[in-house]
């Protein structure tokens, strides 16, 4: 093969189907891919401003170091590699396959003495024993006869030099099959301007024909989410800083999500029951069930689990007012919708994230304090392998967030189940104001029929100024009665019970330590707080009695459990002072709807790739272990020379030429 | 430069793979119903993969023989009970996965120190110990892969898997297959001085295994987890492995070299031609082996991922790596490069590959969810 006359097209060949240029086009790639994997790729924009501020994120960001795989550069790159590696087998290739056919019969004595591997005797050896023992040594051999001079040529390892065709052959059709996937032919439709992502959050249905992609595209990969019983007929496709929306040639159908989990609580399986539907007619075309690891081929499209979550789940509250005198009421509604709603009087947006039904915690294992005892501990628990971790499930949970008419939020994390601990159950609900910190949590203590009733009434009553003087005077006739104080005392003990439940009832265990900041000096503070604590536990169980009376119930007796009933509830009341809601809303029941991630793919290239990459292997095997190895037995009436030579020069080729001059000739000398 | 090439004795050889064909059966009769049509494949294939071995390799018609005796007699002291582990002398001592890999650190260890000994002394006798050490560490470390494997069943049914799914497991394999790659070449180029610095690197693994498990608990089984519930695990991570024990096995012997090149210990180690030639086999090898882990990779990833190729971070640094090796191949069999600049280049893949390895799950997040430090 010859190039072009032009000098300067000459030069331009050689340098692309050059090995220097090669080699630097690797680098870059390889460089291009350590940005892409040590930057995000593909977050939201205010991300990158936040961790290199806005200068830095937006020159990165003109350079398309956020999407790097899919930028024009790099796609360039690829071709140009493309480019590069079939010009060098372009170039090689005559060369090489004129390589394998020749068999070198020209070899003169002289280049033949010139090998480092011959050796001569003076008796001319059998000809017909030079083939056998050739073909022996697994050569293919051929014979020339000029005049007096037999040559008896052998070759092997032809495979060694096909493997450099097919190992460079591979890397053009892996890329093939890679643009071919890739979304090339997009960029270029982006690029005519023909089609442009969309960047707005938009229903499916609204999202303009220029966002759209055909169900002919070819080559696409895509996510969709449906819900339980849901149907979706597109699928979305990232792009940049937008999507598009990919029609499919067929519906889905998501019957049922499943997952299966460990005893110990970790994911075991996830498996979608789907349909596939004919768009137009509705009718069944194919029904599967779709797994991790198992996808479902179907019309050229591959179907993949690719992650699940809530569907928009029924749910049902109930809604307790956290000021008195406002009833309680229910509330109905479905995860991941956003709604108006009335809390004491004041207009909110709920806005309801994922509803989760497992929440697994891991729980700590107690280890030894001291250094010794963690390193015996730390032995002991070497020697065996069976999980040591125990975990509990603390059941299905609700994320929300309230939003107030100024636009601020709080968000909570509610469950629905009971917490237990040493005995006593609790209901769990969490909030802050800040999603970058940990929730809060108020663990609400549960009364003997598993409701936060008699918690409420007690707070209620607590936080109600007009009970305190009842609360106050049975306080302190019971301490009189118990001679803890002089008849004279009660009154003033009544103003320091008073005095307390005022604090309590504006702020909680906060307000009473704010109150002794200011008023007591800092040497008494100490004393003056235990006094008020004691006061405080003594008055709350006339305020439970108080309670109960006024709910036309019977008191409750005050036994161990109930006094720390007691106290659990002095200290879920004073939590919700910072609560940053004015009703706590009890999850109480749900209807699970989940839903399925899909992702679908249509890769018309990866037949291609995967050829290209069995191509690669056999071609770096044949490479690497497959000698090409060549030989002359030249016979002339006066002697007899052998020669050897081979694309590698080791041990082994030196080895091999000892073995075949033994065979051949017996005790000839190299 | 002298090699020894194996002398097979065909009766040991036929003894040997009748052996093997032997326990591909009765492995085939026992576990059968369990096994899909893929891991049948790959019980066929890695039953003849092993024949091939002990034909190329004679030493492993010994050692492979010898490990799995031992595994099965862990199996029957288990008699079906993981609390055994506790109770009977032998797998509380010896050969519980837990214990081996414990006598596996503790040999390497040993094993190393007298490498070291007989290079600085030239002492033959403590080489020839410190090769036998590393024969056993290697074997503590296939009896606790093996025996590590039947206990995760004996936890249970469905949590019975392959021990290669998380770091702590894919370390111990990494330390035993960089062992055998070190004692194929010490054999074949009479180089016993080399294991002072090749086992230098595995010292290092068993420092993270030892920290692992100590600290972390990484030792306890935990049930697989959906994305790696595939036959495609079995030979992706294995083959991944030969490739990294490879290169870290070039590495050392690049440090040699030019440690040799700067004069030191020259007198003491193979000539700088040997430790070049080795450096070379052991990079062409890992690099077939990583090839074809990077392409069953993709093909994992095609079936798991919903794409053969996503960009996630730890694909594209096994590209890289990969394209690093390519490169340090090109340079040597195009170009014909040789001496200090290939070494220096064999130093730095190793470190490009360690931050494959655990760098990218150290550092970057991605789709290769397990294996979090
Ligand atoms: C990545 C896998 C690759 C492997 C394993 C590989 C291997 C080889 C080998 C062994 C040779 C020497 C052939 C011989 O002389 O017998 C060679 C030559 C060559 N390779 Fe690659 N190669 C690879 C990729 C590439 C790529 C991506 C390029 C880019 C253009 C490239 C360009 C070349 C060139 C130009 C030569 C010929 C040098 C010459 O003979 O003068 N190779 N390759």
């Amino acid at each position: 093969m010859t190039f072009p006359r032009s000098s300067f097209l000459r030069a331009l060949l050689s340098l692309l189907s050059s090995m220097r240029f090669a080699v630097s086009l690797l680098t870059v790639l390889a460089i291009a891919s350590v940005i892409g994997t040590v930057l995000k790729q593909n977050e939201p924009p205010a991300n990158y401003i936040v961790e290199f501020g806005e200068f830095w994120a937006g020159l990165f960001d003109a350079q398309s170091l956020y999407d790097v795989y899919h930028a024009a550069g790099f796609l360039l790159i690829l071709l140009f590699l493309i480019v590069s590696v079939s010009l060098c087998l372009w170039r090689h290739t005559p060369n090489l396959l004129r390589d394998l056919k020749s068999w070198r019969e020209h070899a003169t004595l002289d280049s033949l003495r010139a090998l480092p591997h011959h050796a001569e005797r003076p008796q001319p050896c059998e000809r017909e024993h030079a083939v056998t023992t050739l073909t022996a040594h697994g050569f293919r051999v051929r014979e020339k006869e000029a005049g007096q001079v037999w040559l008896v040529v052998g070759k092997k390892g032809r495979l060694h030099k096909a493997g450099y065709l097919f190992a460079h052959a591979a890397i053009v059709v892996i890329c093939l099959g890679g643009l071919l996937d890739g979304n090339l032919p997009l960029k270029l439709t982006e690029l005519a301007g023909s089609r442009i992502p969309e960047i707005r959050d938009l229903p499916q249905s609204q999202v303009p024909a220029h966002s759209r992609l055909a169900a002919s595209n070819q080559a696409f990969r895509g996510n969709v989410t449906i819900p339980e019983d849901g149907i979706a007929d597109v699928v979305f496709l990232n792009s940049g800083k937008g999507y598009y929306v990919q029609e499919l040639p067929f519906a889905i159908k998501l019957n049922r999500f499943n997952v299966e989990h460990y005893p110990t609580g970790q994911p075991k399986r996830f498996m979608s029951e789907i349909e596939l539907l004919d768009r137009t007619t509705g009718k069944v075309l194919r029904q599967a069930e779709v797994e991790v690891n198992k996808p479902l081929n179907y019309a050229g499209i591959a179907i993949y689990q690719a992650s699940f979550g809530d569907g928009g789940s029924a749910l049902r509250f109930a809604q307790h007012s956290l000021a008195s005198g406002i009833p309680d009421s229910t509330l109905a509604t479905r995860s991941q919708s956003t709604q108006p709603v009335n809390l004491n009087n004041r207009a909110y947006q709920l806005e309801l994230g994922d509803f989760r039904t497992f929440n697994i915690e891991e729980l700590p294992v107690d280890n030894a304090s001291s250094p010794a005892g963690k390193m015996a501990t730390a032995f002991t628990r070497a020697q065996s392998v069976r999980s040591e971790k125990h975990t509990r499930n603390l059941g299905p949970s609700i994320q929300f967030k309230l939003r107030d008419d100024a636009g601020q939020a709080v968000e909570f994390l509610n469950y629905l189940a009971p917490y237990s601990e040493e005995g006593q159950l609790y209901q769990l609900t969490g909030s802050r104001s800040d999603p970058g910190v940990p929730f809060r949590f108020i663990r609400v203590p549960l009364d003997q029929h598993g409701g936060p009733e008699t918690f409420l009434r007690l707070r209620t009553t607590l936080l109600d100024p007009a009970q305190h003087r009842e609360i106050a005077r049975r306080t302190a006739a019971k301490a009189e009665a118990g001679g803890g104080i002089s008849t004279q005392a009660q009154e003033q003990f009544r103003a320091v019970v008073l005095g307390v439940l005022d604090r309590f009832a504006h702020g909680g265990f906060p307000a009473i330590d704010r109150f002794l900041e200011e008023k007591v000096p800092q040497a008494q503070r100490p004393t003056v707080a235990q006094t008020y604590l004691k006061v405080l536990q003594g008055a709350a169980i006339d305020a439970m009695d108080v309670a109960q009376e006024k709910a036309g119930l019977k008191p409750l007796p005050v036994d161990e459990q109930q006094y720390r009933f007691l106290l659990d509830s002095l200290v879920a009341s004073s939590g919700f002072f910072e609560y940053g809601a004015p009703v706590w809303l009890q999850l109480t029941g749900f209807e699970e709807v989940k839903s399925s991630g899909f992702q679908l793919t249509r890769a018309p290239g990866q037949l291609l790739v995967y050829l290209g990459a069995l191509l690669l292997i056999i071609g770096v095997f044949c490479m690497f272990y497959i000698r090409e190895v060549r030989c002359w037995v030249r016979i002339t009436p006066q002697g007899t020379l052998l020669a050897m030579t081979a694309n590698r020069k080791n041990n082994d080729l030196a080895r091999e030429f000892a073995a075949l001059s033994q065979a051949l000739t017996g005790d000839i000398q190299p | 430069m002298k090699t020894i090439e194996p002398t097979p004795t065909p009766r040991a050889f036929l003894s040997f793979a009748t052996l093997l064909v032997g326990v591909c059966g009765i492995i085939a009769w026992r576990y059968l119903p369990q096994m899909d049509s893929y891991e049948q494949g790959i019980l066929l294939a890695s039953t003849a993969g092993l024949i091939w071995l002990g034909w190329r390799w004679p030493a492993q018609q010994v050692f492979l023989p010898v490990c799995a005796t031992l595994a099965w007699l862990a199996t029957g002291l288990y008699a079906g009970d993981l609390a055994r582990a506790q109770q009977s002398f032998w797998l509380k001592y010896v050969l519980a996965s837990q214990s081996a890999v414990m006598w596996m650190c503790v040999l390497f260890v040993l094993a190393t120190l007298l490498y070291w000994i007989g290079l600085l002394r030239r002492s033959i006798t403590a080489l020839s110990i410190a090769s036998g050490l590393t024969w056993a560490a290697a074997a503590a470390a296939l009896v606790a892969l093996l025996v590590r494997w039947h206990e995760s069943w004996l936890i249970g049914p469905d949590i019975g898997h392959i021990p290669v799914s998380n770091l702590y497991e894919v370390f111990i394999l990494f330390c035993l297959i960089t062992a055998l790659l070190y004692l194929f070449y010490e054999a074949r180029f009479q180089a016993r001085n080399l294991g002072a610095f090749v086992l230098l690197v595995i010292c290092a693994a068993v420092g993270f295994i030892v920290w692992y498990s100590l600290d972390r608990q990484a030792h306890e089984i935990q049930p697989l987890i959906p994305a790696l519930q595939s036959w495609w695990m079995k030979i992706h991570v294995p083959a991944n492995f030969v490739g990294y024990g490879a290169f870290a096995l070039a590495a050392m012997l690049a440090v040699a070299q030019l440690l040799a090149r700067h004069g030191i210990l020259a007198s003491r180690l193979p000539s700088i031609e040997t430790l070049d030639e080795v450096m070379y086999r052991a990079i062409a090898v890992g690099f077939l082996f990583f090839t074809i882990a990077t392409v069953l990779g993709a093909m994992w990833a095609a079936d798991a991922w919903g794409g053969y190729w996503s960009w996630d971070p730890k694909e594209t640094w096994a590209l890289i790596v990969w394209l690093n090796y390519a490169a340090w191949l090109h340079v040597r069999l195009v170009k014909g490069w040789r001496g200090a600049i290939l070494a220096w280049w064999a130093v730095v893949g190793l470190l490009v590959t360690i931050f494959a390895f655990v760098g990218v799950n150290m550092f970057l997040s991605g789709l290769h969810s397990y294996g979090k430090l």
